[in-house]
């Protein structure tokens, strides 16, 4: 029997908020699909485009990054800056031709670990609706995998 | 006339020591072409020329002469380019001197190949005509159809900021809407226009003459060429031709001035404007920011306001 697809999403949290969030959820023993690797980045800010682009490449089927609440950001304007590169980023992936909600942003705080659960599941099925990436990821070299 | 005017403004410039180097157009070797020239005396100022295929963006050249006071001869479009750079600490201001020329709109030097038969031997403008001598003879074409579709969309022909104006201002009237290749675009579906990307990326060489054209790419290590990390590999698989065009494109964020460079530079004829087109509109709308306008705002991605849009945050 063919095995259910499972999408794997990547999860950029940054390390003051979106991961003790993450990890507030879990010592909370909220379950949330088991669907997201996490890494964990130092600020929202220092998402580079690249990182987001290479993991899509590599064949990633969905990408969250999440950081602090506008005004919460340890290193008090990270998450500003970021949020202008996600938000021209994201208009213009789905300019060329990107599906909408393959890469999704969120704001979640350390003390908000029943939100991560929620956004974790909305992105999960949000990228279950969509399916694997039809284009740009690169094909798996190692036939069977 | 224009070119007159201009090599008479070189030399002065040039005599009166005011500027060690001045970077201009010359003669190309071919019809329909004009070269980047750079005149250090007064006497050689006479291979200035001014015309309809004064394309390139000199721009571009700034970086490699930022210990000299430079003259350098800019239409709208590049007097844009070299504020950002300005902007962008890679010169001081003060080094540099402006000749501007409000611009006449350049001519499409491919379509107008394809307009006329046999090899074109010589071109002349005489108003809002071309005059183009070819092997059959000679063909009087109206100058207004050959323009670059960017050109026609083009609302700073004049410089936008203090220069020593060669030639008349013009009355800024586009042609077009802004960025028509981008409106167009967007009208497709999400399918429809991954497809249009993936059948212009899949001709690209990865030469990168489309980064070498252009005056924003002067990374010292680009990251087509970096190792460590090795954001792309050197193959021309589909999936690493397309990275690296949404990389370039991106890259441009808030900082192309739409001058057309690199998609004039593609020996492949790849479709290249319109993904720069659609960040200026981005971020126009996002951020109220046009490139090289105003020498005193930031670029958009090195900045911030409160409440910048985030409506796509969750």
């Amino acid at each position: 029997m063919e095995p259910t697809w499972e999408p794997k999403i990547l999860a950029f949290l940054c390390n003051w908020c979106s991961y003790a969030g993450a990890d507030l959820a879990g010592t909370s023993r909220i379950q949330y699909s088991p669907n997201i690797r996490v890494i964990r980045v130092p600020c929202s800010g220092r998402i580079n485009p690249l990182f987001i682009l290479k993991a899509l490449q590599n064949g990633i089927d969905g990408v969250l990054v999440s950081g602090c609440h506008p005004g919460d950001c340890h290193y008090l304007t990270g998450n500003y800056i970021g949020r202008r590169k996600s938000a021209t980023l994201k208009r213009f992936l789905e300019y060329l031709g990107v599906e909408e909600g393959r890469v999704q942003f969120s704001w979640v705080s350390a003390a908000e670990g029943g939100k991560f659960s929620q956004v974790v599941d909305e992105v999960t099925r949000d990228i279950k609706k969509l399916g694997p990436p039809k284009h740009f990821a690169k094909q798996m070299r190692v036939q069977g995998v | 006339m224009v070119q007159k005017k201009l090599r008479e403004k070189a030399k002065e410039l040039l005599s009166k020591k005011e500027v060690d180097l001045i970077i201009g157009f010359g003669e190309g070797s071919q019809p329909l072409r004009a070269t980047p020239v750079f005149v250090r005396t007064p006497e050689e100022a006479d291979r200035l020329v001014w015309n309809s295929f004064c394309e390139n963006n000199l721009a571009t050249y700034l970086h490699k002469f930022n210990r000299f006071k430079v003259g350098i001869v800019v239409k709208g479009c590049d007097a844009r380019s070299v504020t950002a750079l300005a902007l962008e600490k890679r010169f001081k201001p003060e080094q540099i001197v402006l000749i501007g020329i409000p611009c006449q709109r350049m001519i499409d030097r491919k379509k107008l190949k394809k307009a006329v038969k046999g090899e074109i031997v010589k071109v002349r403008e005489e108003g809002d005509k071309i005059i183009v001598s070819a092997e059959d003879g000679e063909v009087v074409l109206r100058r207004d159809d050959f323009l670059y579709p960017l050109c026609k969309a083009c609302t700073h022909r004049n410089p936008v900021q203090e220069t020593l104006l060669v030639g008349d201002r013009v009355e800024e009237a586009a042609l077009t809407g802004p960025n028509p290749e981008a409106r167009e675009f967007e009208k497709k579906s999400p399918e429809e226009r991954w497809a249009f990307f993936e059948k212009e990326t899949d001709r690209c060489i990865r030469c990168y003459a489309c980064r070498e054209a252009c005056p924003m790419c002067y990374c010292t290590e680009c990251f087509v060429d970096s190792s460590n990390p090795k954001w792309i590999e050197k193959s021309l698989s589909p999936s690493d031709l397309q990275f690296y065009h949404i990389v370039r494109a991106y890259h441009q964020t808030g900082r192309c001035t739409n001058c057309g460079a690199c998609e004039r530079a593609c020996p492949m004829d790849i479709r290249l404007t319109y993904l720069t087109q659609k960040l200026n509109q981005e971020v126009e709308e996002l951020f109220q920011f046009e490139t090289g306008v105003d020498p005193g705002a930031l670029p958009p991605l090195s900045t911030y306001k409160a409440d910048d849009p985030q409506e796509f945050i969750k």
